[in-house]
C-alpha cells in the first residue's frame, strides 16, 4: 500500500514540476469556483441565431469565442519574451494598425461602400505584411539597436493608434457584406464560433514550426544565453528580430477577428489594454518573463485562463472598469510565487513534508 | 561613448519634437487671436471626430485666430496641457474636460494670467466664477427626453440593460441620472445590469453577452452612445434575440452617427438622442463678444437638440443631423 502512496506521490510531485501546473491550477480553481456559485455557468445551448444558423451559447462558449484573439497573441508573445527576455507592449496599437488597414483596403477611398473594393483574402494578406513591417520595425530596435524591449515598443505603442486613424483619414468604415464577418462570429451551418477554428489552426501551425525547424531551441538558447549561443554559430540578432516579425503575424490575425466582429473599427479603444493580458497570459503559463526556456501550450492555456476569469468577473456583474484590479491581483500571487526566495521557501516545505512522510511510512 | 551619443541625438530629436509646438504657436502676427484648444481624443467617437472637424475649421489663421490643439482622454493630462496653454500665454483656453472634477486651481491660475476661459462640450464641477461661458449640451436633459420616450412605450415591464459611458464623465452622468431616477420610480423598471463599457463596443458586446448566457430576460438596451449600441446589437444578432421596431428588445442609443440613424431607418434600433457637436460657431460669437468688449448675456448656453424616434424618422433626417 505504502508503495502504491509513494507512487501516487511521485505523480503529482511531478506535475507540480511541470509548467502547464500553474495555468491548470488557475483554470480549476475558477471552475470549481463557478460550479459552486453557480452550476448554470456550464450551461451550453444549441440554438438558431439572427442568421438562422444553429450555433452553440453559453459562457465556456464565449470563453473560446472571445479568447481566441490572445491565444494568438499569446503565441507570438511567448516566442518576443523567450528570445528578448523582454515584452512588446505595442502588440493593441498595432491591432489598430492591421485592422485599419484590412478596413482600408476593403473599403477603398469611400468609407461606406455597398460592395467589397477588394478580396477579403488580398486584405488580409496586405494586413499580414504591414503588421510584420511594424513587427520588424520593433524587431530592429531591440535586436540591432539594443534597446530594451519595453521601451522600443514604447513608440509604436504611443503613435500605434494615431497611426491606424491616418490610414483611413480618421473615417469610421462600415463594411455591410455580410460575409466579411463570418471571421469574428460564426459561418453558416457551423455552430462553433469562427475565431476558435482561427486560433486552432494558429496553434497546429506553430506546433509545427516547433516539432521540424529548430526556431524553439534557438529562441530558448538566445534567451538563456545570447553571447554562449553566438559562439556556437547562432545569430541572435537575427532571431530575436525573426520573433517580433512571427509576433506582428500573430497581431494580424487578432487585428483581423477583432474588426470583423463588428464589421467596423474605432481607432481610440479597438483591443485596448490587450497588451496587458497577452503578456499575463505569458507569465499565468510559468513562463520566465527574462527569457529563455517556454512552453507553448502552458501559454495558450494562460491566455483562455484570462478569458475565463474575466468572463467570470462580467457575470458576477464586477464593473468593467474594475477588471484591472483583479487582474492585477493574479500578477502578484504569479510573480511572487515565482520570485526566487519564495520558491526555495516552498522548496524547502516541500522537502520536510516529503520527509516526515517517509518516516511515518 | 556610442551610448552617450545616441541619448544626445535622441535628447536633440526629443527637444526638437517639444519647440515645434510653441514656434508655430510664436509666429504671431500681431492681430491673430491666440487660442488654446484641449479637447477629448478625435478617435474616440464618430461624435468627437465631428466636433473636432467643426473646431479644425473654424479656428484657423483665414478666421483670425492662432490656434493650438491638445487633446486627450485623460484628466490630468489635460491640465498638464492647460498649464502649457497658460505659460504660452494664450488669450483663449477653450476647454472640454475629460472629466467633471480637479479643474479649479488651473482655472484659477488662467485667470491670474488674465486668460479667458471657455467651455464647450462639457461643464465642470468648479466656481462659475472660474470660467467666462460654457456652451454645452444639457446631458441630463438628453436623459430625460430619452426616458420619456422610454415611458411612451407602454410596456408592462421594463427590464433594462444599462451600459454606461467612462464613469465620472458629463455625458455618463446626465444620461445615467434619468433612468436611475424612472427605475426608482417605477415598479414594473428593473435594471437586468448597470455596467460601465467606457463608450467601448467590444466591452458592450461582452457585458450584453454576459447577461444572454445567464439567461435572465430583458426588453431595453439603453447605451449610453452609439458604439455601444452597436456591441450590444452583435451581441442580440448572435443569439438570435429580435431587436428594433416590434421586436423583443428595445435599442438605444445617443450620438446620432449617420450610420446609427440609418439603423433606425432600417427599424433596427427604436431610438437615438442627438449631441449636438457643432459648437465652434457659438465659441466664435462668444469670442468676437469679448474682442469688443461687450457683456455676455447668459454664461451657460445651451444648444438645442432632438431625440429621433425609428418610427418617424426620415431620410432627410439622417442627411441633416448625421455626423
Amino acid at each position: 500500500m505504502s508503495k502504491k502512496a509513494e507512487n501516487k506521490e511521485g505523480f503529482f510531485r511531478s506535475l507540480l514540476r511541470q509548467q502547464i501546473f500553474i495555468p491548470l491550477a488557475a483554470l480549476l480553481i475558477l471552475a470549481v469556483f463557478n460550479l459552486i456559485m453557480d452550476p448554470g455557468f456550464f450551461r451550453i445551448n444549441l440554438g438558431p441565431n439572427s442568421a438562422g444558423n444553429m450555433v452553440l451559447s453559453g459562457y465556456l462558449i464565449t470563453i473560446l469565442d472571445y479568447g481566441s484573439e490572445l491565444a494568438i497573441l499569446a503565441i507570438g508573445m511567448t516566442l518576443v519574451t523567450a528570445a528578448s527576455g523582454g515584452q512588446d507592449i505595442s502588440v493593441g496599437a498595432a491591432m489598430a494598425i492591421a485592422g485599419s488597414v484590412v478596413l482600408r483596403v476593403l473599403c477603398g477611398t469611400n468609407s461606406r461602400p455597398d460592395t467589397l473594393q477588394a478580396p477579403i483574402i488580398v486584405a488580409f494578406l496586405i494586413s499580414c505584411v504591414a503588421a510584420m513591417l511594424f513587427g520588424a520595425f520593433n524587431g530592429i530596435l531591440v535586436a540591432y539597436f539594443k534597446i530594451q524591449p519595453m521601451v522600443a515598443t514604447l513608440i509604436l505603442f504611443t503613435a500605434g493608434r494615431s497611426i491606424a486613424a491616418w490610414i483611413n483619414n480618421n473615417e469610421l468604415p462600415i463594411i455591410s457584406d455580410p460575409v466579411f464577418g463570418y471571421f469574428g462570429n460564426f459561418i453558416p451551418g457551423i455552430p462553433v464560433p469562427t475565431p476558435f477554428f482561427i486560433a486552432v489552426a494558429c496553434m497546429i501551425v506553430i506546433f509545427l514550426v516547433l516539432k521540424f525547424t529548430n526556431l524553439g531551441l534557438y529562441t530558448q538558447a538566445v534567451g538563456i544565453n545570447a553571447d554562449s549561443s553566438r559562439l556556437n554559430g547562432l545569430n541572435p540578432a537575427f532571431i530575436k528580430f525573426i520573433t517580433f516579425v512571427i509576433l506582428g503575424l500573430c497581431v494580424a490575425v487578432a487585428g483581423f477577428i477583432k474588426v470583423s466582429r463588428l464589421s467596423s473599427i474605432n481607432y481610440s479603444v479597438i483591443a485596448k489594454d490587450i497588451e496587458m493580458d497577452a503578456i499575463l497570459a505569458v507569465a499565468l503559463g510559468g513562463n520566465a518573463l527574462g527569457g529563455g526556456k517556454f512552453n507553448m501550450p502552458a501559454s495558450i492555456l494562460g491566455a483562455y485562463v484570462i478569458q475565463f476569469l474575466t468572463t467570470t468577473l462580467y457575470k458576477f456583474n464586477v464593473q468593467s472598469d474594475a477588471l484591472p484590479a483583479y487582474k492585477a491581483v493574479v500578477v502578484i500571487i504569479l510573480v511572487v510565487l515565482s520570485a526566487p526566495s519564495v520558491r526555495e521557501y516552498l522548496g524547502r516545505i516541500g522537502k520536510k513534508y516529503a520527509g516526515t512522510r517517509k518516516e511515518a511510512a | 561613448m556610442k551610448k552617450r551619443v545616441l541619448a544626445a541625438a535622441l535628447a536633440l530629436v526629443m527637444a526638437g519634437a517639444m519647440t515645434m509646438v510653441p514656434m508655430s504657436a510664436k509666429a504671431e502676427e500681431g492681430e491673430l487671436i491666440k487660442v488654446g484648444i484641449i479637447n477629448n481624443d478625435p478617435n474616440e467617437s464618430g461624435y468627437r471626430t465631428a466636433n473636432d472637424k467643426d473646431l479644425q475649421a473654424m479656428f484657423n489663421e483665414e478666421n483670425g485666430y492662432d490656434a493650438s490643439f491638445a487633446y486627450s482622454l485623460k484628466n490630468d493630462e489635460q491640465i498638464n496641457a492647460a498649464q502649457k496653454f497658460i505659460q504660452d500665454d494664450v488669450d483663449y483656453l477653450l476647454l472640454s474636460a475629460a472629466d467633471t472634477a480637479g479643474w479649479d486651481s488651473v482655472l484659477q491660475d488662467a485667470q491670474d494670467a488674465g486668460i479667458h476661459v471657455i467651455l464647450f462640450d462639457r461643464t465642470i464641477d468648479a466656481d462659475e466664477s472660474l470660467y467666462d461661458a460654457s456652451i454645452v449640451s444639457d446631458m441630463a436633459k438628453e436623459g430625460e427626453t430619452a426616458v420619456e420616450w422610454l415611458k411612451g412605450q407602454g410596456l408592462d415591464e421594463y427590464k433594462v440593460i444599462h451600459i454606461q459611458g467612462v464613469m465620472g464623465s458629463a455625458a455618463q452622468q446626465g444620461r445615467t441620472g434619468a433612468l436611475t431616477a424612472a427605475v426608482e420610480e417605477n415598479d414594473n423598471w428593473s435594471l437586468v445590469t448597470e455596467q460601465t463599457a467606457e463608450w467601448n463596443a467590444e466591452k458592450a458586446q461582452q457585458i450584453v453577452q454576459s447577461v444572454i448566457d445567464s439567461g435572465e430576460s430583458f426588453n431595453v438596451i439603453y447605451a449610453e452612445n452609439d458604439d455601444m449600441a452597436k456591441g450590444a446589437v452583435a451581441a442580440l444578432d448572435k443569439a438570435n434575440i429580435s431587436h428594433g421596431v416590434g421586436k423583443d428588445v428595445i435599442v438605444m442609443g445617443f450620438d446620432c452617427n449617420k450610420w446609427a440613424l440609418e439603423e433606425l431607418l432600417a427599424q433596427n434600433w427604436n431610438y437615438d438622442g442627438q449631441c449636438n457637436p457643432f459648437q465652434a460657431s457659438y465659441i466664435n460669437d462668444i469670442i468676437q463678444k469679448l474682442e469688443a468688449g461687450e457683456e455676455l448675456e447668459q454664461k451657460t448656453i445651451i444648444m438645442e437638440e432632438v431625440g429621433f424616434d425609428a418610427t418617424t424618422i426620415t431620410q432627410e433626417d439622417v442627411d441633416k443631423y448625421g455626423i
